[in-house]
Order: structure tokens, then sequence, then C-alpha cells
């Protein structure tokens, strides 16, 4: 189907059915029960799940297929996210114009830093672009505070332009009058689960967007970008330029980051400077490596799996322990939340720093890779079982 | 580049299935009908601390934290009650807010907007909270306060200090009890005059972001108005942690103060270079030369060691003060935790019983009723005359007698000057009280050219 082999196709269709079916996929546990704290179906995080997968998806086509490792990312982010804010004071809050001009300014902002970075390749390559991002956000946090409105950062004010605002335009971000914080709450017992507009429509933009990820990896353009990856001397000697391919490959997923940005302001329309720092273009590679590189659905698990932990592990607090452990003695109770204190609150990035050390330690193709193992060992138990069943066993060699 | 293989037939099917999809969201754009966002159903009602808990702010964050703990313990009539003994309003009376306990989720801003509003939203979002309150940085709570107007629960700012939170940025639904970068100068520049002297040259280094340019403006302008003069502004990177080549060029220009507009590390930093560079103990002009840091805080003072000593600078409150209210909330603060509070403890424990009150007395959780609560019954404070003096009027939380204003939702109050003990006894007691500066020195109008821009609009009750 659309150009893509059988398998290709399996893959986009089930990642379709669980962002469709991801308001209930992720909402396990119903309402009031301890187990609630887990529950991660709820607008903002489902929204921000699909955009960070839209921006590792876009990253990993650059250091997936290249394996040129981009330090300054998240400056595509946050200057996709700036020109969708503008875009929000100057014309209307209809997130359409937004998010093509996120995604033109982006590639315009990606041809420019990619054209001096990529004449350098490994580690000076990752240090160039971690300076340029540095660089605007820097810039972004006080010397263009004018533009970005610094610290504080970019906001839609009652008194702004907006030369394409109606008397009864709506005043929240919307697609041609649907308001993307619109949520319909269904309550099955004591379970509910949310469908909200915003996040309906980031999720089919991602499918879009991984669709075009398969096509760029199947591609003989793909091939060339894998072929850079494994030996870029040996095709400078064979006479090819590679760095056009690369500078292709970096702007693709600078416009996909810039993307991820303008929808990030879609949902909620600030921009702030902090998106363009260096921890945010860290955090990428980590949900790339984390979900795994070079793979297709990979960058989108991993993407998830840091969200979660961001929104989730942070909120978890010594009232919370306290309830769950309330079964056990006073002693115990208090025991074990001194145990598991430093894991939670404050403390999640710890918890995810040990799960990204023993992803990469014993999984170092990432959750990707602990699939296969898992399917793999399913499939061989259940033909081992057939070969018990049918009573043969093959003799040794 | 691959071939494409698009038949007619394909593209029909693929854009018959796109528009199913993209049509599908518009059936669920009922929302379930309600009076206004969260309403509280239950037997208990849910606050949201949104405080630093990683990042350079995470003390005051964790301090801050400790103090709505206390409060809401307070609110649901467990420990000693609190400031509830001493608050001037009596709604209040221990049996949680409206007689639903309150319970409470707490959540990472790291000092970032985009982080502090993720934090928020999945608070209102996912549990159910009614309020917001906390941060400590004036960007996170400029970006905090923009999201709770827009989805209709009140946000109770912890601490801010910039103008611009009930300045430019003010909303209906947003209220801050700290004081502000112009109180600060406000305060100071008397202080400064009395105990410096009128003829003073000063030169500025300030933190290059828009809490550091409102801070630096205000205290110019309150120094320029006593005499001073301003010999030069030099902005710094807000990543710099070493500033000895800023300061190295103050000893030559003929400046004999230096106003650091810092905060947090940035201060630690600045003002250990000042003091290793031997400034303070320089002859300029004929003066001794001296450092004046516009705002303070305990853990920033702590941070500094003895390198604050007789270093002047203001704050919004101090736990050494003698008044009712703060001998009650230092009393139980301590007794939980063991050490004295710090202003952001402070600030954030008066926000929290503030908003209960206010809902006590409004007898409804909606935010429209609670906003008009705050507002208060247009009473004034005594001498002070403005038609803006109006608002909600109390006393008993530790700063004496406090006006909510209505025209911006800003508290007024008396703000502390404070130097660097010379002789600090342990290590909470650092800060002396030079001077209170009364409210009607720190005073402004709501359309003061500092704050003006702004609008605080309608109050939005969501849903």
């Amino acid at each position: 189907m659309l150009g893509l082999n059988k398998r290709d196709t399996t893959l986009l269709i089930a990642v379709a059915i669980l962002t469709l079916f991801a308001p209930f996929i992720l909402n396990p546990f119903p309402e009031g029960s301890a187990m609630a704290q887990f529950n991660a179906g709820y607008p903002d995080l489902m929204q921000r799940f699909v955009i960070f997968g839209i921006f590792a998806v876009g990253f990993n086509i650059l250091f997936g297929l290249t394996g040129y490792l981009s330090f300054g990312h998240a400056a595509f982010l946050g200057v996709g996210s700036y020109s969708a804010v503008w875009m929000f004071k100057l014309l209307s809050m209809n997130v359409l114009p937004a998010i093509i001009l996120a995604v033109i300014v982006s590639g315009m902002f990606a041809v420019v830093i990619g054209y001096i970075s990529l004449r350098r390749s490994g580690i000076y390559f990752s240090i160039l672009t971690l300076a340029f991002a540095q660089m605007s956000f820097a810039l972004a946090y006080s010397v263009l505070t004018p533009i970005t409105n610094g610290e504080t950062g970019l906001q839609v004010y009652n008194d702004d332009p907006q030369y394409l605002m109606g008397p009864d335009s709506p005043t929240a971000t919307n697609l041609f009058g649907l308001e993307m914080r619109s949520t319909y709450t269904l309550d099955i017992g004591h379970w509910s689960f949310d469908f909200n507009a915003g996040y309906y429509m980031c999720a089919l933009i991602m499918l879009i967007a991984v669709y075009l990820s398969i096509r760029i990896f199947r591609s003989p353009f793909g091939l060339m970008l894998k072929a850079v990856k494994s030996n870029q001397q040996r095709m400078n000697y064979t006479g090819l330029n590679t760095r056009p391919y690369t500078l292709a490959a970096f702007v693709i997923s600078g416009m996909y980051a810039g993307l991820a940005g303008g929808l990030m302001a879609s949902m909620d329309p600030l921009a702030g400077a902090e998106r363009m720092q260096w921890t945010a273009s860290g955090e990428v590679v980590l949900m790339t490596i984390l979900g795994g590189a070079g793979t297709l659905i990979g960058p989108i698990l991993g993407a998830g799996f840091i969200k979660y932990f961001e929104n989730i592990f942070s909120k978890i607090n010594d009232t919370v322990l306290h309830q769950w452990f309330a079964f056990l003695p006073d002693g115990l109770e208090d025991f074990m939340v001194f145990i598991v204190h430093p894991f939670i609150g404050k403390g999640w990035h710890l918890t995810l720093g040990l799960l990204f050390m023993m992803v990469v330690i014993f999984l170092p193709g990432g959750l990707v890779e602990g699939g296969q193992r898992i399917s793999a060992w399913i499939r061989r138990r259940n033909t081992d079982d057939a070969e018990k069943a049918n009573g043969k066993t093959k003799p040794a060699e | 580049m691959s071939k494409s293989n698009f038949t007619r037939r394909g593209v029909l099917r693929t854009g018959a299935a796109s528009g199913a999809g993209l049509a599908l969201p518009t059936i669920f754009t009922a929302s379930s009908a309600s009076a206004f966002t969260n309403n509280p159903t239950g037997s208990s009602v849910t606050l949201g601390f949104n405080v630093p808990q990683t990042g350079p702010y995470a003390d005051e964050g964790l301090d801050e934290l400790r103090a709505y703990e206390l409060a809401v313990e307070h609110l649901n009539g467990k420990g000693d009650g609190g400031c509830l003994n001493t608050f001037s309003s009596k709604a209040l009376d221990g049996t949680g807010i409206l007689g639903k306990e309150v319970k409470f989720v707490t959540g990472d801003t790291q000092t970032k907007s985009d982080a502090a509003r993720a934090s928020a939203k999945s608070m209102i979002e996912k549990d159910g909270a009614i309020m917001i309150t906390g941060g400590s940085s004036s960007g996170v709570a400029v970006a905090v306060q923009g999201l709770c107007q827009e989805a209709g629960v009140i946000f109770m700012a912890g601490l801010t200090h910039s103008n611009d939170t009930t300045g430019k940025d003010k909303k209906a639904n947003g209220f801050r009890h700290f004081f502000d970068a112009y109180m600060s100068g406000a305060a100071l520049a008397p202080v400064l005059e009395k105990v410096l002297g009128a003829d003073r040259k000063a030169y500025h280094l300030t933190a290059d972001y828009t809490w550091g340019w409102t801070q630096q403006e205000s205290i110019q302008a309150a120094t320029e108005a006593v005499g001073w003069e301003t010999v030069n502004n030099v902005l710094t990177p807000l990543a710099q942690t070493d500033f000895s080549s800023y300061i190295a060029p103050v000893l030559n220009s003929g400046a004999d103060v230096l106003v650091l507009n810092h905060y947090g590390g940035n201060m630690v930093n600045s003002l250990t270079n000042a003091v290793q560079f031997g400034l303070r103990d320089k002859m300029a002009n004929g003066k001794q030369f001296e450092i004046v840091v516009p705002l303070y805080s305990e853990l920033m003072a702590k941070g500094a060691g003895a390198n604050i000593q007789g270093i002047l600078g203001s704050t919004n409150w101090s736990w050494t003060l003698q008044d009712e209210g703060t001998k009650a909330f230092v009393k139980s603060f301590g007794t939980k935790y063991g050490f004295p509070p710090s202003n952001a403890a402070q600030t954030c424990y008066a926000q929290a019983l503030l908003y209960a009150d206010a809902v006590q007395r409004a007898g409804s959780f909606n935010p429209c009723a609670v906003v008009e609560a705050l507002e208060g019954d247009s009473s004034s404070l005594p001498g002070i005359d403005s038609p803006s003096n109006s608002g909600f009027v109390f006393d008993g939380l530790g700063n004496g007698p406090t006006l909510y204003r209505s025209a911006d939702h800003q508290c007024f109050k008396d703000v502390l000057v404070m130097r660097g003990k010379e002789n600090p006894t342990n290590e909470y007691d650092l800060l002396e009280v030079v001077e209170i500066t009364p409210t009607a020195q720190v005073w402004y109008e709501p359309d003061h050219p500092m704050f003006a821009g702004g609008q605080l609009g309608e109050c939005n009750p969501g849903a």
C-alpha cells in the first residue's frame, strides 16, 4: 500500500492503531485508584508523546541514516515554535499557517547551519551544531528579546494585531474553528478517557511524518545516506560528492524539528527559550538512542518513554508513597518510602539515567531490540512446542 | 529518487481515509458541561504546587514545598494552626476549604517555562487541580499565569519579583503576594541615601534577561531620584559563573558603588568575585566603596557566606520580625522542620491561606467568585491617598497590614531593607533588618510607566 512493502505497511498500520486508541491504552487504571498515578492519557501528555515522536523521527533521519550526530537540533524546534507564535500574533489563531511557516523557517535555518557545520564530520560536526544551538539559545534568551520576549517566552497578547482575526474568531488555537483544546471525556464505569482534538491532529501529522520517513529510508536517497554512514571516505574516493546528500538529510530533519516546534506552539501558544537549550538537544539524542537509532519505530518509543518519566515520575511525592505502602506496618512503611524516595519526585532524572544505562548496556539496539528479542523468544518457544508435539527432534550434527 | 506508484484509485482511497481521519475529532468536540474547570464534587479538593525541584532554584522550590505542606496541614486542622490563629479574616476554621479536605499534587517546573506549563497542565487535566501555585522565577510565573488564565483556574504566584508579573503580563486569574523590582528600588533608595550619602556614583552589573532589566531600571530610577549618578550599566550573560572580567573595570570607572542586579547563583558568584577583588576595602572619590544587592534571599546569603557582611539589599519578609503572624508561622515551621523559613516559603504559605480564605468567603470554588473575593470589598490601606487604593485588606500573615489591590492583583505591604550581619550567631541568622519601609513609600499607580501595557482582562472560569 502507498508504495510500501508488506512489512512497512504493517508497521505503519500498527502505529496508526496505537495512536488512534492511545486514550484507552494510556489510561488503563480506573480513576481514583492508587495506580491512577501512572495513567498518562491526559491531553497534554498525549500531545507531547506524538510531537516529540515527530521530533525524534526527524532526528533519526539524520542520525540513524547518515550517522551525523547533531547536538543542536533543539534550535530548529525553538525556531519553529517562535515562528508559529508569531503567526498567531500577526494573523489569527489558526494553526495551519503557523505550522507551515514553522516548517519553512526552520528549513531555511537548517540550510544555513547545515551548510557550515557539514564541512566537518564526527565530533567536530557535533560541536559545531552544539555551538550554533547555544548561540541561538543565548540570542533568544536575551539579545533578541524584542522578537522572542526573552526569559518570559513569546506569548499572544490581547493587543496583538492579528490581521485575519474576525470579531467572532476563536481566541484559542484552532484548525478552521476546531479548537485544539476541545476535549470529549468518555466515562465508562470508573474509567475516564479523554479524546482531544489537538492530539488527533498531531497524531495524524505524526503518521504522515512516519510515512515520509519510511519512504526516505527505503528510497535510493536513503540508501545513499546509509552508504555515507558506513564509509564516507570510500564514497568520496569513488568520485561522489556526498555533501548535497548529507545537507538534504540535515535540512529534512531540521524541518521535522520545526514541524514539531510548530505543533508544540499550536497546542500551547507559548515559545520559551529553554526549548533551544543544549539539554533539549541532548534529550532528542537520548530518545533516539533509547528507542533504537536507525530503526523506524524506535525514536517514537524513546520519546514516549522519556516524556512519561518526565511527567509522571516527577509528580510522585512522599505523600503518594505513604499511600502506596500504607498496608505495611509503620516502621516498614517509612523504610520503603525512604528507599524509594530518591527515585521519584525530584529524583526522576536519576531513575531515567539508570534505565538509560541499563538499556544501553543490555540492549544496545534500544527498546526495539528488546521487542525483537522478546518476539524471537516467543517464536522460538512456539516452534519448540510444535516440534515437541510432533515428537520429532533434529539429529545432532 | 524512489519510484512513486501513485494510482488514481490509490490517491482517492488515501484521500478518503485521511478525510475521515480529519473529521473524526470533530465528533468529540462537545465538552462535558460544568460551571467551571475542575469543579470539586467529592469530599476533597486538589491544589497544585508547582515548584522547581531540580535546576538552579531547587533550594527555593523545596522550601516552598515545605511551606505548602504546612499550609495544607493547617487548613485541614492538623498541627498548631499556624497563621490561622492570627489571620485577620476568620473565615477559615481548620475543616479544609468549604468543608472539603485539602489534598495536593506536586510538580517540577525545572525553572523552565515549558516544563512548568507541562507540569501545570498535567495538574489541571489529570489531577483536577482547582488552583495552581508556586514558581521561583518570573519567566515561569508569567508563563504559568497565562496558562491558568486560558484553562480557567486560579494562579497564586510564588517567588516572582519582576515588574511584569503584575505589570504588562498581568492576568485576571493571577495574584501575586511577593513584592516587585519597583518596590525594591523605592525601598532601598532612601536607605541608601541615608547610609551612603546622596552624592554617589553607581556602577551596575545586570543579569541579561527580563528580570535583570526591570530590576536595574527600577533601582536606577529610584537612586537617581535621590541624587545618585549612574556611571555605567553592564549586562552579564546568564550562564556566567566568573565575573572577574566584569569587576576589574569597575575600579577605574570613577564609580564608588557597585549594584549587583543578580539573583541566585549569579549573585553568589558576582558578590564573591567583587569581595575577593577587595572592592569593599577600596576608597573611591574620597569615600568607602560599597556594594548593593537589590534582591536578597536567605538561601543566597547562605551561599555567599561571609562575603555578604555589611551589604545592603531588600527582602519581602524576614523570620526575625516580631509581629504575631510571623511568630506563629516561624514557630510552626520550625517545629515541623527544625529551621526557620525563607522568604520564598513565607510568600507561598501566605498565598495558600489567602486562596483558601477567598474560597471560604466566596462560598464557591468558581474562579470568578474567588477573584471577586480576593479583589475584596473596596477597603483601603490608611495613609495612602489614591483612587487605586482599593481591594482586600488583611493582616496577621507576617507582613503587617496588607492590601491585595484590585486594579492589578498585586499585594502592597511594608518592604524590608536588610544588611548582611557582621557577626552572625548561627547559620540562619545572616541578615538583619535595617529599616522597615512603609507601604506608602513603595506605592505606585497601576499605570506607572514600568507597569503599563497589560490588561487584567476578564476572569475565566473555563469549561
